[in-house]
């Protein structure tokens, strides 16, 4: 079987005044249909990068992305992205800026009742179909988090593409959103890639976690398997000994052998 | 009015209506209550302090222009000598004898076809420089210079192009009022946040929708902040334009009192200018909060 997404072979530098500096080099991946898959690294390691390139907001310098065996080397929405600071338009209502991406990726095949349907039912798969009619500034940083990503799923992905998207908020409404991402990959099945650098974040979520070394030229530096079974539950595996071995492995990739020296900067 | 609003939207902020704390709800209950003392006192400071000053003004006015040999009439004799202006404004006696409220409106016509003409142009003009990295280049440097041109500069040039005063006047209005709109246009399609530009790409919105759906409201900002620029300058010049070109409308008007010795006439004249000029302000300000409601909020 061939992969479902595959990064092959991508280097990324970007030119700056003459200067080039690599910031990925040789980064080869292959993620699986319906696989929940996290990249964490330190910051400035060009993670945020890599997730651009996944999207087609930035090309590749070398390499290629391939999604289902076809190169993608431009944005699209069978590849959503919720971003980090939710990005949602602030002049549209919760329902309008859903409206605005189902109309446009669904304008030509579903009817206006059926758009209508769709788009609650994105809004009720993150709880948000009682603030509908709400802006973006009415509403708490949480749910406009979970109004980025009902926005998402709304396009109907073929891959889920999460840049930090828990980074902003406080930690229990991280929780809840983390519990929300983890109920909506069991019901869709939905293939996912996250960036983050909460290594409990990733070690809860994945099915495999992305350790990226640092900078520059940064690359894949171990791929981890998180052979926890769903439904996962927080609070059990707090204690849980796989738990606690696949994050301490994490910690140790992070803070002993490739640990962040801010002089390198 | 306004803290009926935020209340509400307060209110309505909260994730479950199922239980809002009962201390605010009684804040609410009691900030609702209708109050006419509060009302009377509100209306009292905002309005009772321009009265004294106007007031304190007419006064100084009178007193420094009330010898025999001062050049210029008081207040007493303007209201006396131009009583037929203040009192009828809209009296019709033919086409040269109309009066001052009329003349603003046509005016008014004016303004509105050259700065809505500016207005369109500008905000297409601005778009594109702002979005476009050597129009940009190009045109700014352009638009830089040819913004300190002055109103009445302009008018010889357009009067020798167009052979006829009512266009040329609206040329000018055209001409004074663009540089804002096309300028705060720019920066604001220049600041659009890069998440919105990624969003529109994401969605694959081709040219036509990234302009209407997100530039536009994104820059609308921006955009007011240049129309109510705009307004005003054109004001400014049609009555400049008007006193040059002839024709019926308020600048036209003065030129014509100075011309016959009506000073009265002028003075009120002014005063129409100034509150019309200010209504404008006003107008394009209250249309722009309306339409930019939530655009500034993050």
């Amino acid at each position: 079987m061939t992969a479902y997404l595959k990064l092959d072979h991508i280097d990324k530098s970007f030119a700056r005044g003459g200067q080039v500096s690599e910031v990925l080099k040789d980064i080869r991946l292959t993620i699986d249909k319906g696989e929940f898959v996290s990249i964490i690294g330190h910051s400035g390691c060009g993670k945020s990068t890599l997730l651009n390139l996944i999207a087609g907001l930035t090309k590749v310098s070398a390499g290629a992305v391939l999604l289902e065996d076809k190169e993608v080397d431009s944005p699209g929405p069978e590849r959503a992205v919720v971003f980090q600071n939710h990005s949602l338009l602030p002049w549209l209502t919760v329902y309008e800026n859903i409206n605005l991406a189902v109309s446009k990726v669904f304008g030509g095949t579903k009817s206006r009742a059926e758009r209508h349907d769709w788009i609650m039912r994105n809004l009720d798969l993150v709880q948000m179909a009682h603030a509908k009619d709400k802006r973006p500034a009415e509403i708490s940083g949480g749910m406009k988090q979970r109004v980025g990503i009902a926005r998402a799923l709304a396009m109907e992905p073929k891959i889920l593409l999460l840049d930090e998207p828990f980074g902003a908020l406080d930690a229990l409404t991280r929780a809840h959103l983390q519990d929300a991402v983890m109920d909506i990959h069991s019901r869709l099945g939905s293939t996912t890639i996250m960036i983050t650098h909460d290594v409990d974040e990733a070690v809860l979520l994945s099915d495999r976690i992305v350790m990226m070394t640092n900078g520059p030229a940064a690359t894949i530096g171990e791929v981890l398997a998180v052979p926890l079974a769903r439904p996962r539950r927080r609070v059990e595996l707090s204690s849980d000994r796989t738990f606690l071995r696949c994050r301490e492995a994490v910690l140790k990739f992070l803070y002993e052998r490739h640990r962040f020296v801010e002089a390198a900067e | 009015m306004s803290i009926q609003a935020i209340e509400d939207t307060k209110v309505k902020a909260f994730p479950a209506p199922a239980e809002p704390s009962k201390v605010i709800a009684f804040a609410t209950k009691a900030r609702r209550r209708f109050d006419p003392l509060a009302i009377v006192n509100k209306l009292a400071s905002t309005l009772l302090p321009p009265a004294v000053v106007i007031v304190l003004m007419l006064v100084v006015w009178q007193v420094a222009c009330s010898s025999p040999t001062s050049s210029l009439p008081p207040p007493s004799q303007v209201w006396n000598e131009a009583y037929d202006l203040i009192a009828h404004p809209f009296f019709d006696n033919g086409p040269q004898d109309i009066g001052l409220a009329w003349r603003v409106l046509i005016s008014l016509q004016r303004v509105a076809i050259g700065f809505g003409l500016a207005a369109i142009v500008g905000v297409a003009l601005g778009a594109l420089v702002g979005q476009s990295v050597w129009a940009m280049r190009g045109l700014d440097p352009v638009f830089q210079i040819l913004r300190t041109v002055p109103p009445l500069a302009w008018l010889p040039l357009s009067l020798a192009a167009f052979r006829d005063s009512s266009p040329s006047a609206i040329f000018v209005i055209f001409i004074t009022s663009i540089w804002p709109v096309i300028i705060n246009t720019a920066v604001g399609v220049r600041n659009i946040p890069e998440d919105y530009r990624n969003v529109s790409r994401i969605l694959r919105l081709n040219q036509i929708e990234f302009f209407v759906k997100i530039m536009v409201p994104a820059a609308a900002p921006y955009i007011f902040t240049g129309l109510r620029i705009g307004i005003g300058l054109s004001w400014l010049a049609i009555v400049a334009a008007e006193m040059l070109t002839g024709g019926v409308g308020i600048g036209f008007f003065i030129w014509d009192a100075w011309n016959s010795s009506r000073l009265p006439d002028i003075i009120v004249a002014l005063a129409y200018i100034g509150v019309t000029g200010f209504c404008l302000d006003r107008l394009v300000a209250t249309v722009g909060t309306f339409v930019t409601r939530g655009t500034t909020a993050k």
